[in-house]
């Protein structure tokens, strides 16, 4: 029986590389699959508490979370393949078109 | 026993997870991401949460990431080439190692005071239930309304991406 916050440790250390990749890398696919890093992260942290407080919520959310994922990756490369049609490159130094 | 093997796979997650941050080429930081999947489902099982192990390989490892590897194979995309703003790295990587601190702190001092309504779930009713049925009447009763948000969600996404998918936008 594993105690939960050796969970939550692991989950947060993975939410925290996502952070970095988010933050570190100029790949928009790179950056997109480290946004699904966190996510995963966080369902770790829900089905650990759920399975902590005996209660089948979280596991839900986490259902619902993996939908928004799954719709997020439909949508998100569909907007990635559009821009490389435009621009040849998917850097997002190169979304620089309503820039400031 | 199973805190050795939490650790084994402990480890391999959080080094996959580096790996995807850390590889050049966009490919295998993909594959490292999948393994992380993995790892995940592995712990899953380990929280007797079957099915929801089930959903992470089918879902995730399965579709998700065969679509990532697909558009990745097809924009045919190199490996980058150097970093055209250092300073970018340095305050992520220190906001990211702030976000960890902040986490660990949270969790290992907020435990003691850990609150939240129990049910009684537990091994014997997932085992003499099942955990999709379990799942099933959760998700068909008490979140019967967020159930049907979500199939309007899938719907405005197949849309938005077959309307991004045109010749022309």
């Amino acid at each position: 029986m594993v105690p939960l916050p050796y969970y939550l440790i692991v989950s947060g250390i993975l939410f925290s590389i996502g952070t970095i990749g988010v933050l570190t890398r100029r790949n928009a696919i790179v950056i997109f699959m480290c946004v699904e890093l966190m996510l995963n992260a966080v369902n770790l942290t829900f089905i650990a508490f759920s399975h902590e407080l005996g209660k089948i919520d979280g596991q839900v959310f986490v259902f619902f979370i993996m939908t928004v994922a799954a719709a997020e990756a439909a949508v998100g490369l569909a907007l990635m393949i559009a821009f490389y049609k435009n621009r040849e490159s998917i850097d997002v130094e190169d979304v620089n078109l309503m820039k400031w | 026993m199973e805190t050795f093997f939490f650790a084994i796979v402990a480890l391999v997650a959080i080094v996959s997870g580096m790996l995807v941050v850390k590889c050049r080429n966009p490919i295998n930081s993909a594959l490292s991401l999948i393994v992380t999947f993995f790892c995940l489902a592995t712990f899953y099982v380990m929280l007797e949460a079957p099915f929801m192990a089930a959903i992470q390989v089918i879902v995730y490892a399965g579709a998700i990431m065969v679509l990532i590897v697909f558009v990745i194979m097809l924009l045919n995309l190199r490996t980058e080439t150097g970093s055209r703003y250092t300073h970018a790295v340095t305050v992520g990587t220190i906001i990211g190692v702030l976000t960890l601190i902040e986490i660990v702190y949270f969790f290992s001092g907020g435990r003691s005071g850990l609150t939240g309504a129990t049910g009684g779930l537990n091994t014997e009713t997932i085992e003499r239930v099942g955990h999709t049925e379990l799942i099933g009447r959760s998700m068909f009763t008490d979140f019967l309304l967020p159930f049907e948000i979500t199939s309007l969600l899938l719907l405005v996404a197949i849309v938005g991406a077959v309307v991004l998918a045109k010749k022309k936008i």
